[in-house]
């Protein structure tokens, strides 16, 4: 795709974060943050939503930022004062800011009644009294009108569009207008009313080579220029040399435009906020020679030498303690470029006192990089495409698979460990995993990418159904594997609508029931033993299991007879076909719920279960590995078959005595650990390997811990030590096997099994086998 | 079956053929990966009797299949002569143990007849028809039915 769609591309990333730190900064203001630095912060994301967007012709987008920015505006200036209904007027125009963002993507579409009559409120919000067309509200008024009203017949002057080579790349159908020649007309009465009423003025510009390198646009400033008022340009191109001494890549033409407006010169300088120090810009009230104004700024540049000019001040910046301010300074401050022509220090110093409350919140906020709930702007961040760091890791894998198997030749000599060979060994293989370990930390990201999301979800959710909810969120900074985390989203997503829509009582039946009419769903990430925890839990009405258990048999899923424990009615909704919804709402029922996200979640080798407490609510538990790349493994061997146990299941191992292990009921038998008895499971007999168990006091016994916190003792053959693995998949090319969590190479080369702790002691837990399985029954 | 009969008659597929037990079968050399020599497997537990286990291929994880097990015929004892056919079918990719290859030939779809309705359900359910070729019958494989669904056993 050409470079254009290369930077819109980035502009769409780059609005996601701004509309995630927007709504961090509202919930913050929400919860009573209400600094500043907030405010500002959410004045700067829509801002740069709204700057962006320009750029790309984005017009309904635009339109309804401009609106959205100018009551942040007035709240941050203190003209109106921050209450919580605003703060949730705000939440909800933030809303319809990502749908316009969406729609521009080419992601769904606006409701745009629903638009229109957010900008409406906001409007009412930035000024309640509503005056006549408020001075912040009109240019929103006016951008609506179509652009090309301008462009229409009368007295054309054509505007050459200037040499770029980004201009070749340009899409019309992306923007929307073409980038050749395009005239702009004249609107001559007006253009007489507007000298009488002394609201014209008079812009000159003068683009540097820069401006073009940065993939601006004149005829883009123009037609925002326009966006004022009537427009009026002249194209001055004396300063353009004959054809072999033009460089291509200069620019060399000066426009002078005359625009009519009553929107004052902050406006006007405001379209040039982005070419800030790029062009050179003087804008003289009143009509004023062309000719004049020309010989002004060629006098004025003229002498000073760009480049010189360009580097002296971006040094100086740069060298500032805090690299936020680079980024902030050029683009907030709209600080006068003809300034620009004057001896160096002057720019440095001038925007700080000329813009006051931008010059004043950037530092601000920049001094606060440790507090992650204040959005700040944009830290130093590398983007890099997926691709090249999945193959990074790949490469690691294959390395760590090579250096254990490096490791095990040299083991095989017989080299002592104290050798200088075996020491140089160690400490590759300690290399090794500190590689490992940084690379998988390019992909660890914290959960909040997902998680702030859901505030959104959880308010349109309960509007949805009638219901009172309040999110509230835990853990957002865990970290886990990028991988994992855009798997997520969804069943996350499914877990918070099944809370609100069928967990949570509607306001009246939760007041008769004593509690609070708003009820809280509370949504948590948490690190335990080496996997993620996400927990959704509501304080709602817990599940009806009597109703469960009818619907069940009612669908022909289980049989009537048969006797269920309170946990397994709990999981028949992760039931195929399973749905207890009375009718089928927009919001959840359809009938491919829980078993869909019980899917996905095993999918990723995660497992997901059900606590719930009649009246009291439910917690959805949902466990998935860190990465789906390494793991840390004890290998044993069972039964001639080489076994790896996730380290992070294991909690002792021990050679037990005969005394300890106790015989209880017909086969089973416990092992006596310190004071408690944890039952003892033969893993070869439980996957099959072996027809009868060797006596347990001739193994070894790993003490393992499973998900829910049961204990219970592994008997294996022998242990071989530890290893860090790679993971590979088994469903890649066969499927999912009870009791195998995945494969791994070994350093010789063969195939082990990673064991699935939790799947074996449930294997074991069935045995022997119940008459009927309701998840079998389920299957068929 | 109806996929062979649908291919334009004249046109000339390739087949690699190979034995098992004392019968002869092929594949389209299209779906051949590559052929190996007999390497241990590691057993995977819970697994139907025709799954041998998986290997390690270069890097991937390969599953190793008993051709003749999945057929319904007796389990084989790999010896050094045994061989694993690599073959793609669909998105997967599958090792298929069997006695011996024989050779590659050429054949065209008029050569190809339907598979005759005997009973065996495991013929009729893995072979795609049958090529009559210098006296010899060679049975081609339906590769995309040899592996069980994914879905029917991640519920």
């Amino acid at each position: 795709m050409d470079e254009l769609e290369a930077i819109k591309v980035t502009f769409f990333q780059e609005c996601e974060e701004l509309l995630a730190d927007l709504e961090g900064g509202l919930l913050a203001m929400q919860d009573g943050n209400d600094d500043g630095d907030t405010v500002n912060a959410v004045f700067r994301a829509v801002h740069s939503i709204k700057g962006g967007a320009g750029a790309f012709g984005l017009e309904p987008l635009v339109r309804f930022a401009h609106v959205f920015e100018t009551l942040l505006d007035a709240l941050r200036s203190n003209e109106i004062p921050g209450t919580p209904d605003l703060t949730a007027l705000l939440l909800r125009a933030s809303d319809v800011l990502a749908d316009h963002v969406s729609a521009a993507r080419g992601l769904g579409v606006v409701d745009m009644d629903a638009s229109a009559a957010m900008a409406a409120e906001l409007k009412i919000a930035t000024d309640p009294n509503a005056a006549p067309a408020p001075a912040a509200a009109a240019p929103a008024e006016e951008a609506a009108a179509p652009a090309p009203a301008y462009v229409d017949a009368a007295a054309p002057i054509v505007i050459g569009a200037p040499q770029s080579d980004i201009g070749d790349g340009l899409d019309d159908d992306d923007l929307g207008f073409d980038f050749q020649p395009m005239t702009i007309t004249l609107d001559a009465q007006a253009a007489d009313a507007a000298v009488l009423d002394g609201n014209v003025w008079t812009v000159s510009i003068r683009p540097k080579s820069d401006l073009y390198r940065k993939a601006n646009e004149t005829a883009l400033l123009l037609r925002e220029l326009s966006r004022l008022g009537p427009i009026q340009a002249a194209l001055d191109d004396s300063a353009m040399p004959a054809l072999e001494f033009l460089d291509p890549e200069a620019a060399y033409v000066t426009w002078s435009v005359r625009v009519e407006t009553d929107q004052g010169e902050e406006a006007i300088r405001e379209v040039f906020e982005f070419v800030d120090g790029d062009c050179d810009l003087e804008i003289v009230r009143g009509e004023a020679p062309v000719a004049d104004v020309l010989a002004t700024l060629l006098d004025v540049a003229a002498p000073a030498p760009e480049p010189v000019l360009e580097a002296a001040p971006l040094e100086i910046v740069a060298e500032a303690p805090v690299a936020e301010i680079v980024v902030e300074a050029p683009v907030e401050a709209p600080a006068p470029v003809v300034e620009a022509a004057a001896p160096a220090p002057a720019p440095v110093s001038a925007p700080a006192p000329a813009t006051p409350p931008v010059a004043a919140n950037a530092p601000a906020a920049a001094a606060k990089p440790a507090q992650i709930d204040v959005p700040g702007p944009g830290q130093s961040v590398i983007r890099v495409d997926p691709e090249r760091i999945d193959r990074l890791i790949d490469l690691v894998g294959e390395l760590v698979i090579n250096q254990a198997m490096l490791a095990q030749r040299v083991g095989e000599y017989g080299i002592a460990p104290s050798s200088n060979l075996a020491m140089g060994l160690d400490e590759l293989e300690q290399l090794t995993r500190e590689i490992q370990d940084s690379v998988m930390a390019i992909r660890a990201q914290p959960v909040k990418s997902v998680f702030q999301r859901m505030p959104r979800l959880v308010r349109e959710v309960a509007n949805m159904t009638g219901k009172q909810a309040r999110l509230v969120m835990d853990g957002e900074n865990t970290e886990v594997d990028k991988t994992v985390i855009e798997r997520l989203a969804d069943p996350i997503t499914h877990m918070l609508r099944n809370a609100i829509d069928h967990g949570l009582e509607s306001p009246e039946e939760r007041k008769a029931a004593g509690k609070n009419p708003e009820g809280v769903v509370r949504l948590a990430a948490l690190h335990r033993s080496g996997r993620i925890v996400i927990e959704v839990q509501d304080d709602g009405k817990g599940i009806n299991r009597e109703r469960v258990h009818s619907i069940a048999v009612k669908k022909g899923l289980i049989s009537p007879d048969l006797q269920l424990t309170d946990e397994e009615i709990d999981n028949l909704i992760f039931l195929p076909g399973f749905s207890t919804a009375d009718k089928i709402s927009d919001v959840s029922g359809r009938g491919v719920g829980m078993d869909v996200v019980k899917r996905s979640v095993q999918a990723l080798g995660g497992r997901i279960s059900i606590a719930s407490r009649p009246g009291q609510g439910s917690t959805f538990t949902l466990s998935l590995p860190l990465t789906l790349a390494v793991l840390d493994g004890m290998v044993v061997d069972v039964a001639g078959e080489t076994l790896v146990i996730p380290l992070a299941c294991i909690v002792e191992s021990l050679r037990p005595k005969a005394e300890e292990i106790r015989p209880l009921g017909p086969v089973g038998s416990v092992l006596a650990v310190r004071d408690s008895f944890v039952p003892l499971i033969d893993v070869g007999l439980t996957l099959n390997y072996r027809e009868h168990s060797p006596a347990a006091t001739e193994g070894v016994v790993l003490l393992v811990e499973g998900e829910d916190g049961s204990r219970a003792a592994l008997v294996a053959d022998a242990i071989h030590g530890q290893r860090q693995v790679v993971i590979k998949s088994l469903e890649q090319n066969y499927q999912q096997v009870e009791g195998v969590a995945a494969a791994t190479i070994l350093g010789d080369g063969r195939v082990a099994l990673i064991l699935d702790v939790d799947a074996v002691i449930n294997l074991r837990r069935r045995e022997p086998p119940r008459p009927a399985d309701p998840t079998l029954i389920a299957a068929e | 079956m109806t996929e062979a009969n649908t291919q334009a008659s004249n046109e000339t597929r390739e087949l690699i053929s190979f034995r098992v037990g004392e019968q002869e079968y092929c594949v389209d050399i299209m779906a051949v990966r590559e052929i190996r020599g007999w390497s241990p497997a590691t057993t995977l537990p819970q697994s139907p009797v025709y799954m041998r286990g998986v290997i390690n291929l270069r890097g991937a994880v390969l599953p190793i299949m008993d051709l003749a097990a999945r057929i319904g015929m007796q389990t084989t004892e790999p010896n050094v002569r045994s061989v694993f056919i690599v073959v793609q079918a669909d998105s997967r990719t599958v090792g298929l143990l069997v006695d011996a290859v024989s050779d590659i030939l050429s054949i065209t779809d008029d050569m190809c007849q339907p598979t005759p309705d005997i009973a065996c359900e495991n013929v009729r359910h893995f072979v795609k028809g049958i090529i009559s070729i210098e006296g010899r019958m060679i049975s081609e494989i339906s590769l995309d039915r040899l592996l069980p669904e994914r879905e029917a056993l991640a519920a």
